[in-house]
C-alpha cells in the first residue's frame, strides 16, 4: 500500500511540474482502458471478449451435453445417430425415441436452467448477496405450496399441478415484494423478509404432506425436489414464449442493474429510476422463476450457484447475465445426464444432483468466500 | 485561500498531451461539461434552489420551511452540529428525498419532474453510502459514472474513453486503473469514488462529507482536489463537512444550519465569527486568521475557559 | 452489528433499582402462573372432549380407564412441552445474545434442521430405532451445522443477514438430503413426514426421561451463562475489556445451545420461531439483562410452545395441527415485523 499512497499524496500536494506523480499521469494516459467496444457511427457496443468467450463455451457444453443425454436412456443411442435424427435423417425408431421423448425433456432442462441461472442472477445482483437466491427466498418453497395443495387436496393432473405451482411461487414472490417494501425495497430486508415467508410456506407445505395419503406424498415428494422426468412438448411452448419475451426485457435493463450495484443512491445518482428498474427486474425473475419451477420442479441450488460459477470464469464484476443464464441451461443438462448415469435411467429425480452440488458449493463457499467477507 | 474568479485556473497543470477539449483555450484537465455557462448567465437566478421545503423521514420532520440557494459557480459548504439536517439537505437538493412540502428547483424546473437521466448529466452526488461491486478495478468504476450519457446503442463511445481516463487522471487515480478497488486505502479509494462522479461531467457535484473516516492526510487531499475541480473547472460544488476549519477554508460560500434552519450563509470570513459559531454548534472560542490562507481559524475555547469565561476578552473575532 | 446497545450498555452499568427488580420478580410470578394455566389447559383440552372430574380422576386416581389413559398421554405430552419449550426459548436467547442478532433462532439458524437430518440418518442407514440411540445423533447434527452456520455466516463479523442466509441455505442443502431419503425409501417417509414438521403427539414417559438429563445440563449451563453472555453482547473488545473468556463463553454457548436444540429436536422435530419469538418479547420487558431474560425466557417459551398445541388440537378437531405448523404460521409474520421495524442501517 505505502508506495500507491505516496503517490496520491504526491499528486495531491504537487500540482506543479516535475512531481513524480504528475508524470506518471501523463505516462499512464497511453494505457489503454480495459474496456472494447466495438463502434461505428455513433453507435458503440461494449464488449467483453472473456465474457463472450466464456458464453460461447457454455453454449457448446450445453449442446454437447443435450447431445449426449437425448443419447442416454434404455435405449441408448450413438451420438452421431442422435445429431443424424435431429438433422431429420434417422430412421423410424430412433426419430420417435429422439424427437418425441428425449429432445423435448432436454429443451425443458435448457430453459428451465436457463430461466433459473437468469433468475437466480437477477435475484442475487438485487439483494447484492451471493446467498440471494430465489429457492432460499421462499420462491421454491411458495411454488411448491401450490403444486401440493395441487397434488394433495385435488389429485390434480400434472397440468394442474403446474399451473398451481406457478401461481403460488407468484403469489409468494408478490407477498415478498409487498411485504419488504418500505420506502422503497432494500436489499437485506428483501432477503429477510423472503427467509420468514419462506419459514412459514415451509411449514405449510409440512402440514399438506402429512394430509396427504403415502401414494400422493410419494408423488409429492418427487416433484419437490425437481424432476425432469417425463416432460414433454407441452412444457416446451409455454417456456419458450415466457423466456423469448422476458429475456430481452431483462437484458435491456442490465445496465440499471449493474448501477444499481453501486448502492441506491449511487444509482439515483447517475441517473436509474431506481425503484421501477428493481420491480421490473424483480417481476421478470419471479416470472421466470416460477415459471421454470412449474415446469420441472424447485431443483435446488441451480439459481444459486450458476451466477456465482459463471462470475467466476468471466471475472467480470455486474451481474453477469448471460453467462448466468448459460450456465443455469448447461448446469441443469449435465446433473440431469449424471442422475442418470449414477443411478440408472430416471431412478433419482435431477434435483437430487443439484442438491449436492449446491451443497458441494456452500461448502467451497466457506472456504473461500468467508475469508474475503463477501457473504 | 484563493482570490481568483471561479472558472479560471490558478495553477494551470502542466500536461503532456494534446488538448482534447473542444472549448479547453486554457487546457482544463476534465474537458467541460457541454452545458455549462461559467459566468455568462445573464438570470440572476441560481441554477440549485431548494424553495420553501419541508424534509423528514416518516413522521420525523427534520427541517421546515427551508429555502436554501446555491450560488452558481461557488464551492459551498454546509456545515452545522450533528443531526442538524446537512446531509438530509443535500439528499433533497440531489433528488433523493422528496420534500414532503415546497420544491426543489433544477434551472428552474422541479427536479423530481425533470428525467432522471437529464438531472444525471446535470447534477452529480457522492454519497456517503456507496458500495464497489465485488471485483470491479478502478477503471471499470470510474467507466460506469458515463451512464447517463449512455445509451443502449451507445455503450462506449470514444468521448466515453478520453473523459473516463482525463477523470481518473485529474483525481491521480490513472494508475490504479487496473486495481480492485476493494484493495486499495480509503483515501484512494474516495478519490476513485470522486472520479466516478466526475466522469458524469455534471457542471453541479454535491458530495455527502467526502472526508469522513478519512485520516488528515487524504482529508486535505480531498478538499485540494474539490477546490481544483471548482477553481480549474468552473463546477459548482455543494459538500456537507463536519469540520469547520477546514469548511472555513476551502468554501467560497458558507451556509450554517442548526435545528433545521439556516443561522447564517455567506463568504466564510465574512460570516464566521465566535458569536455564530456560539449559535449553532453551542461552543465558546476564539476565531482567528488562518495562519496559512487568511480565512478564518476556530479555536475552541480551553476548558478552564469555557467553564468560566463570559463572552469577555476569550470571545474575538480576529487576533 | 450491534443493535440495542445502548440499552445494554445502560443495563449492565448502572443495576436495576430494587423497585424494578421487585417489578420483575413479581412478573416472573405471574409468569409461572399463565405457565400454569396454560398446562392445565393442555391437559384438559383436547380431540376427546374430558369434564374435569375425569381429568382429576386420570391425574391422582389413575385406575387405567380410557379416560385415564388419555389424561396420562396428555400429562406426558404437556410435560414434553414444558421441556422443550424452556429449552428452545433459552437456547434462542443465548444464541441471540451470542451472535449478537436479534433474528438469530434455532430453527432459522438450521440447527433443528441438521439434528433432523442426522436422525434421519441413524433412522434410515443405521437401523437406530430408540431416542436413546438418534439423541446423540441429534446432538452431532446440531453440533455440526451450528459451527458451519456460525463460521459460513462470518464468524465474530456476522450480521443478522450473513446468519440468517447461512442458515437458510444450510437447511436448503439439508432438506434436499432429507427429500432424496424420502424418494428412496418409502418407508422412511411414511415416518419422517411426520416427525419433520415438529409434533409433540407422540410423547411418552420413556421420552421424557430420555432427554431430561440432556436438557438438565443444558438448562443449568445456559442460566450459568447469563453475566459473561451480557459482556460478549457489547463486542468482543469490550468484553474482553471488562474481563470475560470470550473463547470459553463462546464455547460453552455453543454446548448449551447444542444439547438443548439437539434433545429438544431428537424429542418432537425441528421447531421454528419459538426461540425467536419469546426472547424477543421477553427482552422488550425485562431489558438487555440476561441475568432476567433467560430466566423469563424458560418460562414463557412453554406457554408459547403449549398454547400453541393446544390451538393445534382445537382449529383441526376431530384431528390435530402438529405445533411445529402453528409455531410457524405464528412465528413467520412476527419475525417479519421484526425485520420492517428495525432501521436497514442495522442489518
Amino acid at each position: 500500500m505505502k508506495p500507491t499512497r505516496s503517490q496520491v499524496t504526491g499528486s495531491a500536494a504537487g500540482g506543479h511540474s516535475g512531481s513524480p506523480a504528475r508524470g506518471s499521469r501523463g505516462a499512464a494516459s497511453a494505457q489503454p482502458l480495459r474496456i472494447r467496444a466495438v463502434r461505428s457511427r455513433g453507435l458503440s457496443v461494449r464488449l467483453d471478449i472473456r465474457a463472450l468467450t466464456v458464453v460461447v463455451l457454455l453454449i457448446v457444453a450445453a449442446l454437447v451435453a443435450s447431445v449426449v443425454l437425448i443419447g442416454t436412456g434404455d435405449f441408448p443411442i450413438p451420438a452421431a445417430d442422435v445429431i443424424r435424427t435431429l438433422m431429420g435423417n434417422g430412421d423410424a425408431g430412433q426419430e420417435f425415441i429422439v424427437n418425441e421423448l428425449r429432445l423435448p425433456r432436454v429443451l425443458v432442462g435448457l430453459l428451465v436452467g436457463a430461466a433459473l441461472g437468469l433468475g437466480g442472477a437477477l435475484f442475487q445482483s438485487i439483494s447484492r448477496n451471493p446467498l440471494g437466491s430465489p429457492d432460499v427466498l421462499g420462491l421454491g418453497q411458495g411454488s411448491t405450496a401450490g403444486a401440493l395443495i395441487m397434488i394433495v387436496l385435488f389429485k390434480g393432473s400434472a397440468f394442474q399441478v403446474a399451473g398451481g405451482s406457478l401461481v403460488g411461487g407468484l403469489l409468494t414472490g408478490l407477498a415478498i415484494y409487498v411485504l419488504a417494501w418500505k420506502r422503497g425495497v432494500h436489499g437485506y430486508r428483501l432477503v429477510l423478509v423472503g427467509i420468514g415467508v419462506s419459514a412459514v410456506v415451509t411449514a405449510v407445505n409440512g402440514y399438506l404432506l402429512t394430509k396427504a395419503d403415502l401414494v400422493d406424498a410419494a408423488r409429492a415428494v418427487v416433484w419437490m425436489t425437481g424432476s425432469l422426468n417425463g416432460r414433454g412438448w407441452e412444457q416446451v411452448w409455454p417456456l419458450l414464449t415466457l423466456c423469448a419475451v422476458l429475456v430481452p426485457l431483462v437484458l435491456v435493463n442490465a445496465r440499471p442493474l449493474r448501477m444499481l450495484e453501486m448502492g441506491d443512491d449511487v444509482a439515483y445518482a447517475l441517473g436509474v429510476r431506481v425503484e421501477r428498474t428493481r420491480m421490473l427486474l424483480m417481476l421478470s425473475a419471479v416470472l421466470l422463476t416460477a415459471s421454470a419451477t412449474a415446469a420441472a420442479g424447485p431443483v435446488s441450488f441451480v439459481a444459486l450457484t450458476a451466477p456465482q460459477l459463471s462470475r467466476r470464469l468471466t471475472r467480470s464484476p455486474g451481474p453477469n447475465l448471460v453467462p448466468a443464464m448459460c450456465m443455469g441451461a448447461a448446469l441443469l443438462i449435465v446433473a440431469d445426464w449424471a442422475s442418470q448415469r449414477a443411478f440408472g435411467a430416471d431412478q433419482l429425480p435431477v434435483g437430487v444432483v443439484t442438491g449436492v452440488v449446491g451443497g458441494v458449493y456452500l461448502l467451497w463457499l466457506l472456504v473461500t468466500e468467508r475469508k474475503a467477507g463477501r457473504i | 485561500m484563493t482570490s481568483a474568479p471561479p472558472g479560471q485556473p490558478v495553477s494551470p497543470l502542466p500536461v503532456s498531451r494534446q488538448p482534447v477539449s473542444r472549448q479547453s483555450a486554457s487546457r482544463p484537465l476534465v474537458s467541460r461539461p457541454t452545458d455549462m455557462k461559467t459566468t455568462s448567465r445573464s438570470a440572476s437566478v441560481n441554477r440549485l434552489i431548494a424553495d420553501d421545503v419541508t424534509l423528514g423521514y416518516d413522521q420525523r420532520v427534520i427541517a421546515e420551511k427551508l429555502s436554501v440557494e446555491i450560488p452558481d459557480n461557488s464551492f459551498t459548504v454546509i456545515v452545522g452540529p450533528n443531526a442538524c439536517g446537512k446531509s438530509t439537505l443535500l439528499r433533497a437538493l440531489s433528488r433523493m428525498l422528496k420534500p414532503a412540502h415546497g420544491r426543489v428547483l433544477l434551472d428552474g424546473q422541479v427536479i423530481q419532474s425533470m428525467p432522471a437521466k437529464k438531472v444525471a448529466r446535470t447534477l452529480g452526488l457522492l454519497p456517503q453510502s456507496s458500495i464497489a461491486p465485488d471485483g470491479i478495478t478502478v477503471g471499470d468504476l470510474v467507466a460506469r459514472g458515463r451512464y447517463p450519457h449512455q445509451g443502449l446503442l451507445r455503450q462506449w463511445s470514444s468521448d466515453d474513453e478520453r473523459i473516463v481516463r482525463e477523470s481518473m487522471e485529474s483525481t491521480g487515480v490513472a494508475d490504479l486503473a487496473d486495481r480492485y478497488v476493494d484493495e486499495l486505502s480509503g483515501g484512494q479509494r474516495q478519490r476513485v469514488w470522486i472520479a466516478m462522479a466526475l466522469a458524469q461531467q455534471t457542471p453541479l457535484l454535491l458530495l455527502d462529507e467526502p472526508t469522513t473516516y478519512l485520516d488528515i492526510q487524504h482529508q486535505i487531499d480531498v478538499l485540494d482536489l474539490c477546490a481544483e475541480l471548482h477553481e480549474e473547472q468552473g463546477r459548482t460544488l455543494v459538500a456537507v463537512l463536519h469540520d469547520l476549519n477546514h469548511a472555513a477554508r476551502y468554501a467560497t460560500h458558507l451556509i450554517a444550519l442548526r435545528g433545521g434552519e439556516v443561522i447564517a450563509e455567506g463568504a466564510p470570513s465574512d460570516i464566521v465569527t465566535a458569536d455564530l459559531v456560539e449559535r449553532v454548534f453551542g461552543m465558546r472560542c476564539q476565531v482567528i486568521d488562518d495562519p496559512e490562507t487568511g480565512t478564518p481559524l476556530v479555536v475552541p475555547a480551553a476548558r478552564r475557559r469555557r467553564a468560566t469565561a463570559t463572552s469577555g476578552g476569550a470571545v474575538t473575532t480576529g487576533s | 452489528m450491534l443493535v440495542d446497545s445502548p440499552p445494554e450498555q445502560r443495563a449492565e452499568t448502572a443495576p436495576a433499582p430494587p423497585n424494578r427488580r421487585a417489578i420483575r420478580a413479581a412478573g416472573l410470578l405471574v409468569s409461572l402462573g399463565v405457565l400454569l394455566a396454560v398446562a392445565v389447559a393442555s391437559i384438559a383440552i383436547g380431540a376427546k372432549h374430558l369434564p374435569v372430574d375425569q381429568v382429576w380422576h386420570g391425574l391422582f386416581q389413575d385406575s387405567g380407564t380410557y379416560s385415564d389413559v388419555v389424561v396420562r398421554e396428555r400429562l406426558s405430552r404437556t410435560v414434553l412441552g414444558l421441556l422443550v419449550g424452556a429449552a428452545l426459548g433459552l437456547a434462542g436467547a443465548v444464541l441471540q445474545a451470542l451472535t449478537r442478532n436479534p433474528l438469530a433462532d434455532p430453527g432459522l439458524l438450521g440447527i433443528n434442521v441438521g439434528a433432523s437430518a442426522a436422525v434421519v440418518t441413524a433412522i434410515t442407514f443405521f437401523g437406530v430405532t430408540s431416542l436413546t440411540g438418534y439423541v446423540w445423533f441429534a446432538f452431532a447434527g446440531a453440533a455440526i451445522v451450528g459451527v458451519l452456520v456460525y463460521s459460513l455466516g462470518g464468524s465474530r463479523s456476522a450480521t443478522p443477514v450473513r446468519l440468517a442466509l447461512a442458515g437458510t441455505a444450510l437447511t436448503a442443502a439439508l432438506s434436499g438430503y432429507l427429500q432424496a431419503v424420502m424418494i428412496m425409501d418409502n418407508a422412511a417417509l411414511g415416518k419422517m413426514r411426520f416427525w419433520t414438521v415438529g409434533s409433540l403427539g407422540s410423547a411418552t414417559n420413556a421420552t421424557i426421561m430420555q432427554v431430561l438429563p440432556f436438557l438438565a445440563v443444558g438448562t443449568v449451563l445456559a442460566l450459568g451463562l447469563a453475566r459473561p453472555l451480557n459482556a460478549v453482547a457489547m463486542g468482543d473488545d469490550t468484553a474482553r475489556a471488562l474481563g470475560a473468556h470470550l473463547t470459553r463463553t463462546r464455547a460453552l454457548s455453543m454446548i448449551a445451545a447444542t444439547l438443548l436444540c439437539g434433545a429438544a429436536t431428537a424429542a418432537c422435530g425441528p421447531i421454528a420461531f419459538v426461540g425467536l419469538m419469546v426472547p424477543h418479547a421477553v427482552r422488550s420487558f425485562t431489558g438487555p439483562d440476561l441475568r432476567w431474560i433467560l430466566p423469563y425466557a424458560a418460562v414463557l417459551s412453554p406457554v408459547l410452545l403449549l398454547g400453541a398445541d393446544v390451538m393445534g388440537r382445537i382449529i383441526a378437531r376431530p384431528a390435530e395441527l402438529q405445533v411445529g405448523i402453528v409455531t410457524a404460521v405464528i412465528g413467520g409474520p412476527v419475525f417479519i415485523y421484526l425485520v420492517r421495524r428495525r432501521r436497514t442501517a442495522q442489518l
